[in-house]
């Protein structure tokens, strides 16, 4: 029974999700509790999160629902919060194409915000490996399909996870794993040039649309500071 | 309701297909310079940040820079702990007692 055994990175990946969990969990039960609201079944807002598996576009979405948008809209504006993954599956592009077209429809599909910022610092202090990055996204993937069903069935017995500070860790979670990837000025001025350009598409652009700008411009700032430093 | 409901899932399952999956396909035929790659350690970067600055000056969906921000308190502390300890349980976990803190004892 030697080759049923799971390949250890496998093991590896699913470990380092432990301590993401707070974050997710909490997110995940915030889903199921918002599109409840929303008069969401429990098998739709079951469906979602197996198949289209994002959480901030789920997110927006049942709050544009709510709101009253037109469906036209919303697929607009996921389309928009989900445009970070063109960025993610382009740096991790030269890592998934070597693992063969099976490997990158899998890995793409389970491609979340909490997958990638472990898979990159993995990979960048690690022989990248697909088992590992595999591990990683099925285990955020079935945290995140069960919590989801937790948060649709308890519905309002469970209080909103914002009254207690809950929405608070999946932003620290990121900073935690964003600290190590800040080396040097150059990185560091990206990341501060990034903060206030969200801000401002925050104040000045139509809702959510700083995500997809502030995203290319950071990177952007980047690669120019990537160029003076070549000359 | 539910036929619309239907339509939204099978459109957001196509799309966020897509926006992961487009550039895993584009960059099997483009050969990655040394360049491209110290471009692509900034996305990380890029994308973090931009999930996480929003998160703490505009709670309630609404920019709100002062001291009255709980969880912009939360933040810089829990920046200042990840910074001294790198452990990200023990810093969610302060981030989050310190906006409890702030909400009973000043009722933010």
């Amino acid at each position: 029974m030697k080759n049923l055994e799971l390949p250890s990175e496998f093991r590896d990946g699913l470990k380092a999700i432990a301590p993401l969990s707070l974050g997710v969990t909490s997110f995940a039960v915030a889903y199921g509790l918002l599109a409840r609201k929303a008069g969401l079944s429990l098998l739709s807002l079951t469906l979602m999160s197996l198949l289209v598996f994002a959480g901030a576009a789920q997110f927006v979405a049942i709050s544009l629902l709510i709101s009253g948008s037109s469906l036209l809209l919303i697929l607009f504006t996921t389309f928009v919060v989900n445009s970070r993954y063109f960025l993610m599956g382009a740096s991790l592009g030269p890592y998934t194409r070597k693992w063969g077209t099976k490997w990158q429809v899998l890995l793409s599909f389970l491609l979340s915000d909490e997958s990638y910022a472990m898979t990159i610092s993995h990979f960048t202090k690690n022989v990248p490996n697909k088992h590992y990055q595999l591990g990683v996204s099925l285990g955020l993937y079935v945290e995140w399909f069960v919590f989801t069903v937790i948060g649709g069935l308890m519905g309002s017995f469970l209080g909103d996870p914002q009254t207690f500070g809950l929405d608070f860790a999946l932003p620290a979670t990121f900073m935690v794993l964003l600290l190590p990837m800040i080396r040097g000025w150059r990185h560091a001025t990206a990341c501060i040039l990034t903060g206030i350009l969200s801000i401002a598409g925050f104040l000045f652009l139509p809702p959510k649309w700083y995500i997809p700008i502030a995203t290319v411009l950071g990177t952007t700032i980047g690669g120019m500071l990537e160029l003076w430093k070549r000359k | 309701m539910e036929a619309e409901i239907t339509s939204l899932i099978i459109g957001m399952t196509v799309l966020t297909f897509f926006t992961r999956f487009a550039s895993a396909i584009i960059l099997r035929r483009v050969n990655v310079s040394e360049k491209w790659n110290a471009l692509m350690t900034y996305v990380p970067i890029a994308v973090f940040t931009t999930i996480i600055v929003p998160a703490l000056l505009t709670p309630r969906e609404k920019l709100d820079v002062s001291i009255q921000n709980e969880y912009l308190i939360a933040g810089l502390i829990s920046l200042l702990f990840a910074y001294k300890t790198k452990n990200l349980v023990g810093t969610v976990i302060i981030g989050i007692a310190v906006i409890l803190f702030l909400r009973f004892a000043f009722g933010l």
